[in-house]
């Protein structure tokens, strides 16, 4: 009955194809059923997408007439550009594209130096265990766990005390701590499946702790490297409660301006510039998202199931 | 795996130690050292700046005896008890029609997908202005001839739990349903073999072999989604603002608004404890389950 080519079972396959039952005729209740229902929760997917799309190219006479899902009589790009250099938080009238490159300052140092330093202790756990190594580990992974509440405040004074509350810095720090877990985990897990022999004719040859990191796991773990690019690109940018505790206002990101521009309770409500300005902060990580396909399903599965 | 150095334990690897340096004071300074500092706080009467004037279990007595944080663990409570049978259940079977060899996975699985890819502020926004009662689905059903129709659960305190439950939903069952889908992967098909023989019908085989083996996978699950539910901040701080009124309050709001705006550390601390207090409910038994598993296998 079933189809018997399919090779030794694959583990952790979110990528490998499907099996299962194998296919029948198309057009039966099975799988009317079957993709009936898979159509109708698409819809409900794609709907906010497409809401705030329409909205954004419509005007606001348009929008109080008419309907939120019909796509825009009379397309208009304006919401877009008021959203982006007009908009105002409080009495500030600057636009989103001030939060954008805030954003995009935060970003960058933070993503670098929480993959360096992850892919490190990577390293470090898998080939170069030290005494408490694993305890260290087993810490850090609990601590992902810990309701990011608890150690608000903590690493306020700690920020104050070196002098870095407020400032960009203090966020990339504190962007780097919360980033350690996961990708700590991804690249212990990564490294470790890198033969042993390699590392040990690299010993021989004399290369030390740097040596071999930078000549051979690096080179070596490419693919784990964007991996972890896609999974802190896309967690640093949705960032919020980090970017509200720990910056100033005139360094908001994103987010959290995006946040105070649509719930502002002063003037009158331009929904269609407040769907722009959502769906401008929504950009970044849906352009990483389309681009990056299966890598962003293997980062956010590396994470949760277990290596 | 290099099993490490035994001689002379100090300077062996100075590299390699110096290179772990972040990692061990990231645990042991933030992590051990901020959660203890969090619980020991709570105990004390710290108002602007933590002071350590310890006043014993004040804090916590001020706290349950607060109808705002009642407000909060009730609204949580509802919220959560909706989120993690729905988020199971919708991921699960989302998990098995994508499993039937179905076309257009690929397709499928990117639409479900990509909402995970968006922030909560992102995600609280769009929905703020779907369930609109004058713009949203309200007025549009109206508008086709249900005229008495009422949907408006941001502004109706009954049921403003449940227009975040959509909007969390639509955010994160596609991301349940590719970890369920990574589990039914991983079971092997002589199973589905030896089922097929018995003719036990497909249904039942899900019920009675496949569940039970993806036993590791739901829990990863209940993990998962629990510690997202308890976190649960900035997806109400952009839908609801915690609104109307007090009725979409949640406990990480009630930490952070005692925190830095109300300038009673104590009693945010006091909040914050809690919450890791009811992380620690769930992380126990599965550590536990998760270490004794690793003995075995």
């Amino acid at each position: 009955m079933a189809d018997l080519t399919s090779a030794a079972p694959a583990r952790h396959g979110v990528l490998e194809g499907a099996r299962g039952t194998r296919p029948r005729r198309a057009l039966s209740g099975r799988n009317i059923m079957i993709y009936g229902i898979l159509i109708v929760m698409c819809v409900y997917y794609i709907l906010p997408l497409w809401v705030m799309v329409m909205t954004s190219l419509k005007g606001m006479p348009e929008i109080r007439l008419g309907n939120i899902f019909a796509p825009p009589v009379e397309i208009t790009f304006q919401p877009w550009v008021k959203a982006w250099s007009e908009a105002c938080t409080g009495l500030n009238c600057e636009g989103l594209s001030v939060g954008f490159w805030n954003s995009v300052r935060i970003l960058i140092p933070s993503v670098i130096l929480s993959i360096a330093v992850a892919s490190v202790n990577g390293y470090a756990l898998v080939n170069w265990r030290f005494k408490g190594s694993d305890m260290f580990f087993t810490i850090l992974i609990f601590g992902s766990f810990i309701p990011y509440q608890v150690m608000l405040y903590p690493i306020v004074i700690l920020l104050r005390e070196m002098g870095l509350y407020g400032g960009l810095w203090g966020l990339v720090l504190v962007h780097t701590i919360f980033g350690m877990p996961i990708l700590t985990l991804l690249f212990r897990n990564y490294f470790s499946s890198i033969p042993e022999e390699l590392f040990k004719a690299a010993r021989v040859d004399g290369a030390g702790f740097w040596g071999i990191y930078f000549r051979i796991m690096m080179p070596m773990s490419l693919p784990i490297f964007v991996v972890a690019i896609i999974l802190q690109v896309t967690g640093i940018w949705n960032d919020f409660l980090f970017g509200v505790v720990y910056t100033k206002p005139s360094l908001y990101p994103m987010t959290v301006q995006l946040n105070n521009i649509v719930n502002s309770v002063q003037g009158v409500k331009e929904y269609n510039v407040n769907m722009a300005a959502t769906m401008l902060t929504g950009l970044v990580p849906l352009f990483i998202y389309f681009v990056s396909g299966k890598l962003f399903v293997r980062g956010i599965a590396a994470g949760a199931v277990k290596g | 795996m290099a099993t490490g150095v035994r001689k002379s334990w100090l300077f062996r690897n100075v590299n390699a130690k110096i290179a772990a340096l972040p990692m061990v004071l990231t645990t042991l300074v933030v992590f051990v050292g901020g959660t203890i500092w969090t619980v020991v706080y709570s105990f004390t009467n710290s108002k602007l700046l933590p002071r350590a004037d310890f006043v014993g279990l004040a804090q916590y007595e001020r706290l349950w005896a607060n109808s705002r944080w009642m407000q909060s663990i009730e609204n949580l409570a509802v919220y959560g008890a909706f989120a993690l049978v729905f988020t199971i259940v919708i991921g699960f079977l989302l998990a098995v029609l994508m499993d039937q060899k179905i076309r257009y996975e690929d397709t499928f699985r990117t639409i479900m997908l990509y909402p995970f890819a968006l922030s909560f502020i992102v995600t609280g926004l769009v929905w703020q202005w779907i369930l609109n009662p004058e713009f949203g689905i309200q007025s549009i059903v109206r508008s086709i001839g249900f005229e008495s129709f009422t949907f408006d659960p941001l502004y109706n305190p009954d049921i403003v739990m449940f227009g975040l439950l959509i909007a969390g939903m639509w955010q994160g069952t596609g991301f349940i349903m590719c970890i369920m889908l990574a589990g039914l992967r991983g079971i092997d098909e002589d199973i589905w073999k030896a089922t097929k023989v018995d003719g036990i019908p497909t249904w039942k085989t899900y019920i009675i072999v496949i569940i039970p083996m993806m036993r590791a996978v739901f829990i990863t699950v209940l993990v998962l989604v629990t510690s997202g539910i308890i976190k649960l901040y900035d997806l109400v701080v952009a839908q609801t603002s915690g609104g109307p009124g007090l009725a979409s309050q949640v406990p990480a709001m009630y930490v952070y608004d005692y925190l830095f705006t109300a300038q009673n550390l104590g009693q945010g601390l006091a909040a914050s404890t809690m919450m890791l207090l009811s992380v620690l409910i769930v992380l126990i038994p599965w550590a536990y389950l998760e270490f004794g598993g690793k003995k075995n296998g």
